[in-house]
């Protein structure tokens, strides 16, 4: 079974969620919907307070190439234009829309049958990706256009569609694959026309055998597209670590992964990227999947993008006593939220729920240099080294043991068997010595 | 919000892996040696052992509580492995007022005046060790014959150990392989029972406390440093499976070597650590004027140990070369 | 006999021959350097704080020995006194400035602004703000971690375990920035001394809407206005929902600090108003503590 070279852990994989249907939300009665649920500039709004709106109705539009351009998720009246909490506690614009009955916007397509042929230019497709406002789902909401179009002189030769999902807990990219297959693969099939290759790798965890075998049945009619099981590794769902496990490759340190060949994009992406293509249809709903171990009714809920995530975990049973953190994503790199009020934007892949033992940390002792960390870093880094060099604010020499490498997918403290906080100081130093090689370039 | 969440950056799980879990896993992996050694030394075993470790934890907590200032730290463990490895570095003979003394080093000078563990440079057992070969060496050099549950201390009957016999050129009358092998031989508490160390090591390794590089790497540099020696001159140097099967080499090897604190972090460098050791041990062992050459072999390591973690960089992800 | 005069000569050939190659290695690869430098890194106060803006007392003192009129250049630590003396030694002209210092720019006591969550991650407030806004609904104000206070090498600076903020000793402070630039929310700032030490400062970094930011802290600058326009000096200006008292233009006439309706403004070391006993000051504000500590 391949994997990647380098590091990982293998923490317990608590998939609760796991195999539940995908269960439609009823309509929230007003939605708050972000203007910057993509890495890159927020999108302009195009709507006033007053004004109405259509479900599937573009709202604001993408504000510059790396940008997104933002829908309706419902139908109704835009309350208001105002700045709402983020995950973070910083306020950001957001267009508030008290919902009404569904209407849809004329040229989307309601029907669910699939439809398999697409005869449109590969520029044609990157445009409607583009109107559709498809980010990756997985979580860090990069624009996918952007993606689609590589930088001139690269030359991708395959498309790695991760269906990893390697954070414990999760479980909505799973459900997706087991109830859309065949729309991911035709949406594989269209991303490979914008991309002009040839193959394409959907590449899972074989903690998924169901999704694995009923997609390689789905995609034996289409010769270039292999399904690949991966051994259960974290962080295997990181860019770098993935092209590794399917091609073998490294990518460089500080150059763009399509040097390798590779585009990887997320499953939840390509199924978007159907929706968009083929019926229409912009990213105005995600699967979520609400999980945690004492949540009473944990599943994957299909929900419009804006409904706030208090809503979710009532739909799911409501908020047990014992919670003390909720976490937007998995527990390795998901953000924990300062309250539950709010929305559900394009990357929330899941809402997880954890009770004080499981979540709370513990206390900080001497490093023993037992080498844990660096035995589990997947980039060959040096935490306990690096977490020293950030107190001793030490950038210069951050810098010369790489640390701009750094993914931060949180393996280092997961292992510390002193429990010290790895990540957090490596966070610090990765953004002061990016801020230095920033200014430096601007000189 | 009546119930206020709490908030900090990711991973919000961990291991469970801790200090003390590690530190009792070796405590385990020390039981089977430490069994024999009551078999073999009886008494005086049983005694030096139990006053090493309850000293050191003694000593462990004053100084934490009255000098240092700070919370106790006896809970993780660390102090009773060192009074545990001390113990089993030292004659089953020796004066309990001198084990004291050792453990007074091991824990005050070698531990906590670095502050705490973590940051100790050297190998606070064996620092304790050498520091009472050095200034006791009439009574650290006079080893019990081994003798199935001996109930003799002060007065057990002494001899000469395998090592001493290799050092004085009496090849002759080294003892059977597999009494070396089981520990039915003369020399410190814990370093006798090859069998039980390599028992002990591999719990280690199952447990992925350890990794195999240290171990293997000095036991293969002792082999092969002391195989090309018995070519050279087969009737002055012993062959190399007795190297390996005496003295503190094993236990040194696969317990002292591996310590976190004062090893190498990087594989290459543990390997590099590693071969270091082998080299010293063997030269002390054929050249020097000790018959035993561990210790300050690992001493001597520990000291490189900053050098070595400062030029072996693991190999990153994407290096550009 | 013999064997004292081998180890006499062994000795004192070695002493001899290595000493010439000292001697020839310092000749050969002596580096020249204006003597200046040494003079006016003597000069300084060798804190070596970079509040001048080099890394040390050393690179400022090169820096001052190659400049042609000192312009720019201005050691905070050491003030006129220390930059009259480096202009002496090398002959040139001093720049005077008004000696400054720092004031901490938020008033947020635990309680004046409740918590809405709980931080339990790394104590440094730069990891707390990469994260996230604070423990608090606002974003603005204190974290309370004390990262001013770990920088500041004159010991000017100490967290008040009551309120949690940081609070700044004035005798102490050298306004060499340090915490300036420490602090992720840039809630300190550098401010003339002023007569007798008197300063007048808006105490508070909240942009938010004025009822947003009262809803969040309760001595919240709530962008009023009111300030504005009772200054007489133009020294007050009010930009995203938030004051800003000119330093330079201020008259230290106190009229502001009567009519700001949140007590954001803060008077420091002025002798207690004639009306003092009748104007409630209300409880938790920090003026009265500071107006006694100088």
């Amino acid at each position: 079974m391949r994997t990647f070279s380098m590091g990982g852990i293998h923490p317990p994989e608590n998939k609760i969620s796991a195999g539940k249907a995908i269960e439609q939300m009823p309509l929230p009665a007003q939605v708050t919907i972000l203007l910057n649920q993509h890495l890159g500039a927020p999108a302009l709004p195009l709507v006033q307070r007053g004004d109405r709106v259509k479900t599937g109705q573009l709202i604001a539009k993408a504000a510059g190439y790396v940008s997104a351009n933002i829908h309706s998720s419902v139908t109704g009246k835009v309350l208001k234009l105002d700045e709402v909490y983020d995950p973070g506690g910083y306020r950001r614009q957001a267009v508030i829309i008290e919902v009404e009955p569904d209407e849809w916007v004329e040229d989307l397509v309601l029907s669910s049958t699939l439809k398999r042929e697409c005869t449109l230019s590969p520029e044609d497709i990157i445009q409607k990706i583009q109107d559709g406002g498809v980010v990756g789902m997985g979580g860090a909401s990069f624009p996918t256009h952007v993606k689609l179009s590589p930088p001139p002189g690269s030359k991708p030769e395959v498309l790695i569609v991760n269906a990893v999902e390697c954070e414990p807990y999760l479980s909505s990219d799973h459900q997706l694959m087991l109830e859309k297959g065949m729309e991911i693969i035709v949406g594989t099939k269209i991303m490979m026309m914008a991309l002009k290759v040839q193959r394409a790798v959907i590449a899972i965890e074989n903690n998924k055998p169901d999704a694995i075998g009923l997609l390689e049945r789905l995609a034996i009619p289409y010769s270039q597209i292999e399904v690949m099981p991966l051994a259960v590794h974290y962080p295997q769902g990181g860019e770098k670590q993935l092209i590794d496990a399917v091609l073998g490759r490294h990518v460089p340190s500080g150059a763009l992964p399509v040097v390798t060949g590779a585009v990887v994009l997320n499953v939840g992406s390509v199924f978007a990227t159907y929706e968009a293509v083929q019926k229409n249809k912009p990213v105005i709903d995600r699967v979520v999947c609400v999980t945690g171990k004492s949540v009473k009714k944990p599943g994957n809920y299909l929900c419009r993008i804006g409904i706030s995530i208090q809503e979710l975990i009532d739909f799911a049973g409501g908020m047990p006593d014992s919670v003390a953190k909720v976490i937007s994503g998995g527990p390795m790199m998901g953000k924990a939220l300062i309250n539950t009020q709010v929305p559900v934007s394009k990357g929330t892949s899941g809402i997880l729920l954890m009770d004080s033992k499981e979540a709370l940390r513990k206390k900080v002792y001497n490093c023993i240099r037992c080498g844990n960390c660096i035995e589990a870093c997947p980039m060959g880094l040096e935490p306990y080294l690096l977490m020293n060099l950030s107190e001793l604010s030490d950038w210069e020499n951050m810098e010369k043991e790489c640390i701009m490498d750094c993914i931060e997918c949180g393996c280092c403290s997961y292992v510390c068997p002193s429990n010290r906080p790895l990540l957090d100081h490596l966070r610090v130093g990765k953004f002061k010595v990016g801020a230095i090689i920033r200014g430096r370039k601007n000189q | 919000m009546e119930n206020k969440l709490y908030v900090s950056m990711s991973p919000h799980i961990h291991s469970g892996d801790s200090i003390s879990r590690k530190m009792w896993d070796v405590i385990i992996a020390l039981i089977p040696a430490l069994l024999v050694s009551l078999y073999f030394f009886g008494l005086g075993s049983l005694l030096v052992t139990s006053v090493s470790i309850a000293s050191c934890v003694l000593f462990e907590y004053l100084i934490g509580r009255f000098l240092l200032k700070q919370e106790s730290s006896i809970r993780d463990g660390s102090a009773i492995l060192t009074g545990l490895l001390l113990a089993f570095n030292l004659p089953s003979n020796l004066p309990l007022w001198i084990v004291a003394i050792g453990a007074l080093v091991a824990i005050g000078m070698a531990k906590m005046s670095f502050g705490g563990l973590g940051n100790n440079i050297f190998n606070p057992a064996l620092v304790g060790r050498v520091f009472l070969l050095i200034s006791f060496p009439q009574q650290m050099t006079s080893w019990p014959l081994p003798k199935a549950l001996n109930l003799n201390y002060l007065d057990a009957a002494t001899g000469a150990t395998p090592l001493s016999f290799m050092k004085s050129g009496r090849l002759d009358r080294l003892p059977d392989t597999l009494d070396m092998f089981i520990g039915n031989t003369g020399g410190s508490i814990g370093e006798v029972a090859t069998v039980a160390l390599i028992l002990g090591g591999l719990f280690l390794l199952i447990r992925k406390v350890i990794s195999w590089h240290i171990p293997v790497s000095i036991l293969l540099t002792v082999y092969i440093f002391t195989g090309i020696l018995r070519i050279a001159s087969p009737e002055l140097y012993a062959d190399p499976l007795s190297h390996m099967l005496t003295g503190g080499l094993m236990l040194g090897a696969v317990f002292m070597a591996t310590d976190y604190v004062t090893s190498p972090m990087v594989k290459k460098g543990q390997v590099i650590y590693g071969v270091g050791i082998g080299i010293i041990t063997v030269c002390i062992r054929v050249f020097g004027s000790y018959p035993e050459g561990v210790s300050f072999a690992i001493l001597m390591m520990n000291g490189v140990t900053p050098l070595i973690n400062a030029y072996c960089k693991p190999k990153r992800f994407g290096e550009v070369k | 006999m013999n064997i004292v005069l081998i180890a006499v000569i062994v000795l004192g050939g070695t002493g001899v021959i290595l000493a010439s190659v000292i001697f020839l290695t310092a000749r050969k690869f002596k580096v020249f350097e204006d003597p200046k430098i040494d003079e006016v890194q003597q000069a300084l106060p060798a804190a070596n704080c970079g509040g001048c803006g080099y890394p040390g007392c050393r690179n400022f003192a090169e820096a001052c020995v190659k400049s042609e009129n000192l312009d720019g250049l201005f050691c905070p630590v050491g003030g006129n006194e220390v930059m009259k003396s480096v202009a002496s030694i090398l002959g040139r002209e001093a720049v005077q400035a008004e000696p400054m210092l720092a004031v901490l720019r938020c008033n947020g006591t635990c309680a004046h602004r409740p918590k809405t969550n709980q931080y339990e991650g790394v104590s440094s407030c730069m990891a707390a703000s990469l994260l996230y806004g604070g423990d608090t609904a606002c974003t603005y104000g204190c974290l309370g971690m004390g990262d001013c206070v770990a920088v500041c090498q004159f010991d000017a600076l100490s967290m008040d375990k009551e309120t949690g903020l940081p609070v700044v000793d004035e005798a102490k402070c050298t306004a060499c920035g340090a915490c300036v630039r420490a602090c992720p929310k840039n809630l300190f700032e550098l401010r003339k001394k002023g007569p007798k030490s008197r300063r007048i400062f808006v105490s508070c970094m909240n942009k938010d809407k004025g009822a947003l930011a009262r809803k969040g802290c309760a001595v919240a600058c709530i962008g009023c206005g009111k300030c504005e326009q009772v200054c007489a000096f133009d020294a007050i200006t009010i930009k995203d929902n938030l004051a800003y008292i000119d330093y330079n233009a201020c008259r230290l006439c106190r009229k502001c600090v009567e009519v700001c309706p949140t007590n954001s403004i803060w008077e420091l070391n002025f002798p207690p108003r004639k009306k003092a006993a009748e104007q409630d000051v209300p409880a938790g504000t920090e003026t009265g503590k500071n107006t006694a500590s100088v």
